[in-house]
């Protein structure tokens, strides 16, 4: 269906073309500057490429949920922050022991937490969710890409485990009703059978 | 023509003059002016410690955020026209690096200092990343009017965002600003990781 286009519609059309049609020339004649938005986007991608790493990280979301305000932003507040004090131990090649075992414990750990609706005082429920922090940002913070922006891709890094936590927090916003109560246990339920699996894989 | 065609030929043509980018610079096509607004922009480091130190001025009240928004471009004009003169003198990623994770971790901790405290603070950090700008955009072929343009950008940046967070009600807003601080201050630790690492 054509409908005639009439003379103000067509220069909207052809404003907005070339407005579309500018956004190609600055990207081809980058200069130094290119490698930032491939190192951002590597660093955001980068937490995603685990599934171990992913869900522990939508469980802090998950149990802040179940926990309710504070802990809702104080753990996922807590997690980045002591992650990348774990890439930072990595990065200065300060070794941690087990990290990968850690890593599956921490799902076990956060998923049995979901699923028992554990409510332990704030300071504790803070304390476990660092101290599995430092075995993540231990494992996942060394790895920049040649050419690429060190600080945006740790920028990245850090969105995309915030957005992961953020996406536990909307699942766990469910939480509230009864049948999703029950959902958000199965689904913590999940994370720890995933951990058992994760930590079988890294004592074989 | 339509506001939108003006608005859609504009955005064309602007980014068409635009010219290759060289050495440290934007250019944007627009004069010294717009180039020293885009650097800061384009400048990850610079523009995390304007929004760390505009997000926790705002937190810390009118009096903290009105000194701030003063300091911090003063101070960054001051840093930029030494660090113009005497480039050599400003390669301290390290420490531009530690500015904006310790701004981000106090936004994350929700830190009450008086309001000297943040203007220090300001200071401070302005005077650090001014003088590497400066020494960085010199070599580039930038002018005073480029720095003008740079300071402009962290006037406005700081003005707004220190007014929104002073407004904000008590809530979950307020708790969106502690977390964009923490995502700020790791970010920083990592790449503090990245410039201490051996062989780094």
């Amino acid at each position: 269906m054509n409908a005639p286009v009439t003379g103000v519609a067509r220069r909207r059309l052809i404003g907005t073309r070339l407005a579309l049609l500018a956004l190609a020339p600055a990207a081809a004649w980058a200069h130094e500057e290119s490698g930032q938005a491939a190192g951002f986007l590597a660093g955001l991608s980068h937490p995603v490429s685990g599934l171990d790493h992913v869900l522990a990280m939508v469980a802090v979301g998950l149990w802040g949920a179940v926990l309710g305000p504070p802990a809702i932003w104080v753990l996922p507040v807590a997690f980045p922050l002591v992650m990348a004090l774990g890439g930072l131990l990595g990065l200065l090649g300060i070794p941690v022991p087990g990290v990968e075992v850690g890593i599956a414990v921490s799902a076990i750990v956060l998923g049995v937490m979901v699923l028992a609706e554990a409510r332990p005082p704030l300071r504790i429920a803070a304390t476990i969710v660092a101290f599995f922090a430092i075995f993540h940002g231990h494992a996942h913070g060394r790895e920049l890409p040649e050419g690429t922006s060190a600080l945006l891709y740790s920028l990245g890094f850090v969105v995309a485990t915030g957005l992961l936590h953020a996406v536990g927090i909307l699942l766990g916003v469910a939480h509230r009703w009864s049948a999703g109560r029950q959902a958000v246990r199965i689904a913590g339920g999940g994370v720890a059978c995933a951990g058992l699996f994760f930590l079988w894989r890294a004592i074989a | 023509m339509t506001p939108i065609a003006r608005r859609g030929t504009i955005a064309a043509l602007s980014a068409l003059a635009a010219s290759p980018v060289h050495a440290h610079l934007v250019e944007t096509g627009f004069g010294a002016f717009y180039d020293g607004l885009a650097h800061v922009a384009v400048t990850p480091a610079d523009l995390l410690v304007v929004v760390a130190i505009a997000l926790f001025a705002g937190q810390c009240g009118r009096g903290a955020a009105r000194l701030a928004l003063f300091a911090l471009p003063v101070a960054w004009l001051a840093g930029g026209l030494v660090g113009a003169r005497w480039p050599e003198a400003a390669a301290w990623p390290l420490w531009t690096t530690l500015t904006f994770a310790v701004a981000g971790a106090l936004v994350a901790l929700n830190a009450k200092l008086r309001d000297a405290g943040v203007a220090l603070l300001a200071v401070v950090a302005g005077l650090l990343h001014g003088l590497v700008n400066g020494a960085t955009m010199a070599p580039g072929g930038a002018t005073p009017l480029t720095l003008a343009g740079a300071i402009t950008a962290i006037f406005c940046v700081t003005a707004i965002l220190s007014a929104e967070v002073t407004a904000l009600p008590a809530g979950w807003s307020r708790v969106v600003v502690r977390v964009a601080g923490s995502w700020i201050a790791a970010a920083g630790l990592l790449t503090l990781g990245w410039l201490l690492r051996p062989g780094g």
